[in-house]
């Protein structure tokens, strides 16, 4: 039994606050408290991203669609405000919610039903989706403009020095946390990752279990829709474009087994603060932008070498006889 | 011997006018054909092409385009055209090599072709007028700059990606006459690649790298906007000045907002304007477009042609509080 001081969540943490520290030696501002609550709340939708993957990801699934929801969902959202800005925000976020949630049980059933692999599945909606984008908008845009002024103010209203945003992705943190430990749904992820055979023998239905993930996951990308364009500000086509690979990198990072079965809530948040620090940091530590991309890879892959390290079990010997011959 | 003249001129200016009326009732009929209908960029260059039509006098636009954006449409478009005798077509093109033989057929008639905001390649029109130059758009960036900064101070640049080659030729342009900006120092070059998030980052790093930061130059639409929400979200609205090329429709709210003095974008209504005005000029036989020539725009002066027989209409057009409500709605 591994101490606590030396699990894999604190390794990471470790290395994290390394990081923090190299970029403090060359820019003192970054490791201000305002600073770094500042890279927290840039992280946020991150977060509650690779939370949802996490969740996919237990179940041995992966989910490469997530980004193409969140964008589909924030276009839509866009829109809805436009066109009738005096919908309540709490409402408008309840629908975002429940349209990223129908997205995902799209996926989900596609999985459970059809049995087609997750990964051709989300490929393939991932580019539904942004199909979708482009025939609801015509290809044009939500400005700044058009949105009402609550739309926007979400993400920069403060409470108790935090932002909402921020306060959106430490509740999503805390519930995601509930859903894995403490329920019959979230304990069955873990046993339809790790052995999908053997759960069943236990009585989870395992296509059910993982189509419940995907709707959780699809949930949350609703969710973050919302808050990425209310942040930004701006809706298009191309919204988050390839953050889906970032998403699936923090979960990776943080000790989320891609064979499914492993992984902590406490792991994606440090994986999605790693990628988090990293991208923050680069652009004020002065670097040229090709070395930047080859510098977070070269995060990525240092990380998960150390997850497949720590991971490798020793083989199981059933002959002892046979070793000895 | 004088009087004999002025009357026989004016006898036959009253003959010529007799005999020549009925066939002077048709007008010059010039054909603006955009790359699809129902787009606010290309019904503003329309505005425009009317706008010349009412100061030429005699000259009938016909506004026209497929419903959707591909070069088949536009072909179709232009085989009726050419169908229908018009005198001119003014085309901006859904692609430079599938118009070609249309529009070949189009100057075998004797109709006037040119291109004008989306190029055709050189064999299919007689000249093609880019919105801009180059050199005039990175002048132009830095200048929007300047201008607000009467004692100087640093600004940094915003792009796209790294190897945007626009973007690369415009910066690389802009640093040419940073020079005849007294005061003004460029002190990064950061790359948001056209994404909101990685946009929005660089601009709170610049922000925190350079404390007495003046202005942000992006000149990608991406950019600029997140550059200027991240500006405002840092209570630097005012302070920092953000600048570029970007759409009015896209910038409004940061204009309002202060995070945005000025930005740049070519003005639809004086391309359509200047596109009509060169067909006109091209039709009537005033002018010929030839490498080295120069070809009149009306108010907006004349246009000189390269080797390829293009030519740049003008500055990029400055939007600021005065006129951006006049252009939101527009593109």
């Amino acid at each position: 039994m591994k101490s606590l001081a030396l699990s894999r969540d604190a390794l990471l943490g470790y290395a994290l606050a390394a990081i923090v520290f190299v970029v403090y030696l060359r820019f003192p501002a970054f490791a201000s408290p305002a600073s770094l609550l500042g890279v927290f709340n840039d992280t946020s939708i991150l977060l509650i991203l690779a939370l949802g993957q996490m969740m996919v990801i237990l179940t041995r699934c992966i989910d490469l669609s997530m980004a193409s929801n969140l964008a589909l969902v924030g276009m839509a959202s866009a829109m809805v405000n436009a066109s009738a800005p005096g919908i309540p925000i709490p409402l408008l976020i309840l629908m975002a919610i429940l349209a990223g949630a129908a997205l995902g049980s799209i996926n989900g059933l596609l999985v459970w039903k059809l049995d087609i692999p997750p990964i051709v599945v989300t490929l393939g909606t991932l580019t539904i989706f942004r199909g979708i984008i482009f025939l609801i908008s015509d290809g044009q845009w939500v400005n700044a403009h058009e949105m009402s002024d609550t739309f926007k103010s979400l993400p920069r209203s403060f409470f108790l020095g935090l932002s909402l945003l921020s306060w959106c992705a430490i509740a999503v943190i805390g519930i995601v946390a509930l859903i894995i430990n403490l329920t019959a749904t979230g304990r069955a992820f873990y046993a339809v990752g790790g052995n999908p055979n053997a759960a069943v023998y236990t009585g989870i239905d395992v296509g059910r279990t993982r189509f419940k993930a995907f709707v959780l996951a699809g949930a949350l990308a609703g969710l973050a829709g919302y808050l990425w364009v209310s942040r930004y500000a701006v809706a298009y086509v191309d919204v988050a474009g390839g953050f889906e690979l970032d998403v699936v990198a923090a979960c990776v990072i943080g000790g989320i087994s891609i064979a499914g079965g492993m992984g902590t809530v406490t792991g994606a948040v440090l994986g999605a603060l790693f990628l988090g620090v990293i991208k923050n940091a680069l652009p004020v530590v002065d670097i040229s932008p090709f070395w930047q991309q080859a510098i977070s890879g070269s995060a990525i892959i240092i990380a998960v070498t150390l997850n497949a390290r720590t991971e490798r079990r020793p083989g199981r010997i059933i002959l002892k006889q046979a070793e000895k011959l | 011997m004088i009087k004999h003249f002025t009357r026989f001129l004016l006898g036959t200016t009253i003959a010529t006018g007799l005999v020549l009326s009925p066939a002077h009732a048709q007008d010059m009929r010039i054909a603006l054909v955009v790359k699809a209908l129902g787009i606010g960029f290309f019904e503003a260059a329309a505005k425009g092409a009317e706008e010349a039509a009412a100061e030429l006098g005699g000259v009938e636009i016909i506004y026209t385009g497929p419903t959707d954006t591909t070069a088949e449409g536009q072909i179709e478009v232009i085989n009726s055209l050419i169908a229908q005798k018009v005198d001119a077509i003014a085309v901006s093109a859904n692609d430079q090599d599938a118009l070609v033989p249309a529009l070949k057929k189009a100057m075998d008639r004797g109709i006037t072709v040119i291109s004008w905001d989306s190029g055709v390649a050189p064999e299919g029109r007689q000249m093609h007028l880019n919105p801009s130059s180059n050199p005039l758009i990175g002048n132009m960036i830095i200048k929007m700059a300047a201008d607000n900064l009467p004692d100087g101070g640093k600004v940094a640049v915003l792009s796209a990606s790294a190897t945007a080659t626009n973007q690369n030729i415009w910066i690389e342009e802009m640093n040419k006459v940073v020079g005849n900006y007294p005061g003004i120092e460029v002190v990064a070059t950061v790359y948001g690649d056209d994404l909101s998030d990685k946009s929005y980052r660089e601009a709170q790093g610049l922000m925190s790298s350079h404390p007495d930061l003046k202005a942000i130059i992006a000149p990608t639409s991406v950019g600029i906007v997140a550059a200027a929400q991240a500006v405002s979200d840092a209570g630097k609205a005012g302070e920092i000045n953000v600048t570029g090329l970007g759409l009015p429709s896209e910038m409004a709210a940061h204009v309002d907002s202060g995070a945005s003095r000025s930005f740049a974008i070519w003005n639809p209504i004086d391309l359509g304007y200047a596109a009509t005005m060169i067909a006109y000029n091209l039709a009537k036989g005033e002018a010929s477009a030839e490498p080295g020539g120069a070809i009149g725009m009306g108010r907006l002066g004349s246009v000189t042609l390269d080797e390829n027989r293009e030519g740049a209409m003008a500055d990029p057009f400055v939007y600021d509080a005065s006129n951006i409500n006049d252009f939101k709605d527009i593109f």
